[in-house]
Order: structure tokens, then C-alpha cells, then sequence
């Protein structure tokens, strides 16, 4: 029984991460996914804080789940969320406001992330406090990860760096090695997530 | 004048909201698998944007920005910290509202546009919008047609984004690649297309 329970939760955290990707099986969340993917470093922070959001929005809709009348409870999970949106958004602006700048108007965002909204809607209602929680976590981590990847191309094409730091060696310019611009635009985070996605379904095999 | 028809263009073509800046892809790929659903989710954002963009406007204005509260004796007041929740719950409102009026007054439109209107309070482009306005210090007059201008860019995107996957049921998409994979790789073909407009200037 307990055995049983444990298997359970851990696949509930873990499910999320690849086998069942919010971003690149379920294609949601993708609207701030992309603009914050230019450097990894952004990319990184904007996946803590969503899964900060998601993880308690989940613990609190759970906890709350018998007592929430059934016609307002958009209203309530969309105040549940706003709120910890707000919290995530002061926080960053108090201990990394330079991050904070860059990611502009895409904290706020995470209110209208289908992941946050769906996840509550069809996973935190329905379940227990711990399972949601945990659901919340696998998910966030499985969208940081997509965005880590896709911040991760981008920064190491586009500008030659990886957090900040020069990766490619500077006898690689010397050579006539090129910064490939094109990776810093918007259309370079679509067609690399669309690649992943592909690698992804051949991988998996279906 | 020009500075107004400036901001519009920019929005619609350049500055797309969903090409540019990612917002409103959820519905965006939902909804594009055909044209005529498309063309009805595109024009409820249009609207939507239209009357939400300026009435979030005025509440953070006269409400929330530093130093709004003046009028109620209460100048060194900043409420700009609340705006997520406040613009969240205007465009609910708003989209509740709007959702009411055409119900009792267009059946016809509210059965065409209907099942769409709820799912547009949450369509990150409506926020987003409400809040690069913010960001940008707009004015009333630049907000509004900022506004109109995002809407129509997305209209834009959408409409002609189901008509091209019309186009490629025809097509023989690599395994794997079928679905979601191949709408962000057209996505971003049409992104690049809409940035050679960065060229035109007013």
C-alpha cells in the first residue's frame, strides 16, 4: 500500500519532466516561454519562478479544493495565481532586479500561463495536497528544462557564451567563426522548439 | 498623428504580438487547425483588446501608478505593484461583460463567437498587451490604438497561420515532426517573414 503510494508520487513528479512535457507533449505555455530564452540566464529564473507559482498555486487550490463553489472557481484559482505572481515579482526585483528588467513584462505573464491555469484546473482540484504539490514541481521542472535547452542553442549560437561567460575560444573568430545573429531573433526559439519537439517524437518512437 | 499611426503598424507588423513576442501561442495553436474558427477567435480578440486596453489604461492611470491617488489626498501612494491582479480581474470582467451584453442583444454573434470569449480572459496576448502598455508610459490615445493594433496583428497571424495548415493537410510532414512540431517551425518561417516589415519606417 504504501509501496504503492510512493510509486505513485514519484511518478507524478516525474512524468512531467519528459514522458509527458508540459511545453513539448501537451504544447502548452509556450506564450512566455520564448521571449525569455535569448540568454540562459533568464530562461533559468523564469523557470524557478513558474514553478515556484505552480507548485503552491497546485498546494493552495488542492488544500482549498472542498471548499471553492464550483461556477467561481476561475475567479478564485486566477486570484489564487495573481497573488503568488505578485509575490515572485517582488522577490526577483528585491534580490535580482537586472534579471528582473530583462524578463520585463513576462513575470506577470506566468498568470495567463495555460500550464499554471491548466494544471489546477485538471490535476490540483481533483487530488490530494502532497500529489498536487508535487505535480506542480514535476511540471515546472519540465518546463525550465525545455526552456533550458532552447536558452541553451540560442545563447551558445547567438552570441558565443553560455551564462555570461565566453565559451567558444577566441581563435575560433580568428579562424573566421561567426556569431550566428540569426539565434538572438524571434524565429530562431520557434524553430529550434519545433526541432526538440521532433527529436523528442523519434526518440520516444511514435 | 503620425506618431499614432506609427505605434499601429509597428504593432500589427514588426512588433507582432504573437510573431514577436510569443504571446497568445496557446490558443494560437489550438485554434488555427481551421480557418473559420480562426477568423472568429481573431476578431473576439480585436474586440476584446479594443475596449480592455484603454479601461486598463484609465485604472492604472487614476488608481495605481505612483502618485495616482493625488485626487483622494493620498499623493505619495504606489499601488503600481497590484497591477497583475487588477488588470487580470478588469479583463474578466470586462470579457464577462462583453459576454452578457452580446448574449441578450446578437445570438447570432454570441453563437459564433461564444465559446471563445471565456477562453480569451485567460489569452496571455490580452494581459501582455495591457501590460507593454505600462512599460512603453503610453498615453490614452497611444494605448488604445496600441491596443486595436495588437489585436489585429494577431488576427493577422492566426488567420493566415490556419490557412497555410489548410494548406498542409496536403503535405507529407516527416513522422515525428507531424502536429505541434511542424506548427512552430512554420511559426517561425512566418516570424521571419514578418520581420523583413522592420525595414519600413514612417
Amino acid at each position: 500500500m504504501s509501496m504503492d503510494t510512493k510509486v505513485h508520487l514519484t511518478t507524478t513528479f516525474s512524468e512531467p519532466l519528459l514522458a509527458n512535457n508540459p511545453i513539448s507533449r501537451q504544447s502548452l505555455g509556450i506564450c512566455s516561454a520564448l521571449a525569455v530564452t535569448v540568454q540562459l540566464k533568464t530562461a533559468l529564473v523564469m523557470g524557478l519562478a513558474l514553478t515556484f507559482v505552480l507548485s503552491f498555486s497546485n498546494l493552495t487550490v488542492s488544500l482549498l479544493r472542498h471548499y471553492i463553489p464550483r461556477n467561481i472557481r476561475m475567479i478564485v484559482e486566477l486570484s489564487i495565481i495573481a497573488s503568488l505572481v505578485i509575490l515572485a515579482d517582488e522577490i526577483l526585483r528585491a534580490f535580482m532586479y537586472d534579471v528582473s528588467k530583462q524578463l520585463s513584462v513576462f513575470v506577470g505573464l506566468i498568470i495567463t500561463n495555460c500550464i499554471v491555469m491548466g494544471r489546477a484546473e485538471t490535476f490540483a482540484l481533483g487530488n490530494a495536497p502532497l500529489p498536487a504539490f508535487l505535480d506542480g514541481l514535476g511540471n515546472g521542472a519540465g518546463y525550465g528544462l525545455v526552456l533550458a535547452l532552447v536558452a541553451l542553442f540560442r545563447e551558445l549560437l547567438g552570441s558565443g557564451k553560455l551564462l555570461g561567460w565566453q565559451v567558444v575560444p577566441q581563435g575560433f573568430y580568428a579562424l573566421g567563426y561567426e556569431n550566428n545573429g540569426f539565434m538572438l531573433l524571434a524565429p530562431a526559439a520557434f524553430i529550434i522548439i519545433g526541432l526538440l519537439v521532433w527529436l523528442q517524437n523519434t526518440i520516444a518512437g511514435d | 498623428m503620425e506618431n499614432l499611426i506609427s505605434i499601429f503598424l509597428n504593432s500589427v507588423f514588426v512588433g507582432n504580438i504573437l510573431l514577436a513576442y510569443f504571446l497568445g501561442m496557446c490558443s494560437f495553436v489550438a485554434v488555427s487547425k481551421t480557418l473559420n474558427t480562426s477568423v472568429g477567435l481573431g476578431l473576439a480578440v480585436v474586440f476584446v483588446l479594443t475596449i480592455t486596453t484603454p479601461a486598463n489604461w484609465l485604472v492604472y492611470r487614476y488608481l495605481l501608478a505612483p502618485g495616482a491617488l493625488a485626487w483622494a489626498g493620498l499623493p505619495n501612494a504606489d499601488l503600481s505593484f497590484l497591477k497583475f491582479i487588477t488588470f487580470i480581474a478588469v479583463i474578466a470582467a470586462k470579457v464577462q461583460i462583453v459576454e452578457m451584453v452580446i448574449d441578450r442583444y446578437s445570438p447570432t454573434l454570441y453563437s459564433a463567437l461564444g465559446v471563445f470569449l471565456p477562453l480569451i480572459a485567460v489569452n496571455c496576448a490580452i494581459l501582455g498587451t495591457a501590460l507593454f502598455m505600462v512599460e512603453r508610459h503610453y498615453n490614452f490615445a497611444e494605448a488604445l490604438v496600441f491596443g486595436i493594433g495588437s489585436g489585429v496583428g494577431w488576427l493577422l497571424a492566426i488567420v493566415s497561420m490556419s490557412a497555410i495548415r489548410q494548406k498542409m493537410r496536403y503535405a507529407d510532414v516527416p513522422k515525428g515532426l507531424e502536429g505541434f512540431g511542424i506548427t512552430m517551425i512554420t511559426t517561425g518561417l512566418m516570424a521571419m517573414g514578418f520581420m523583413l516589415f522592420s525595414g519600413i519606417t514612417l
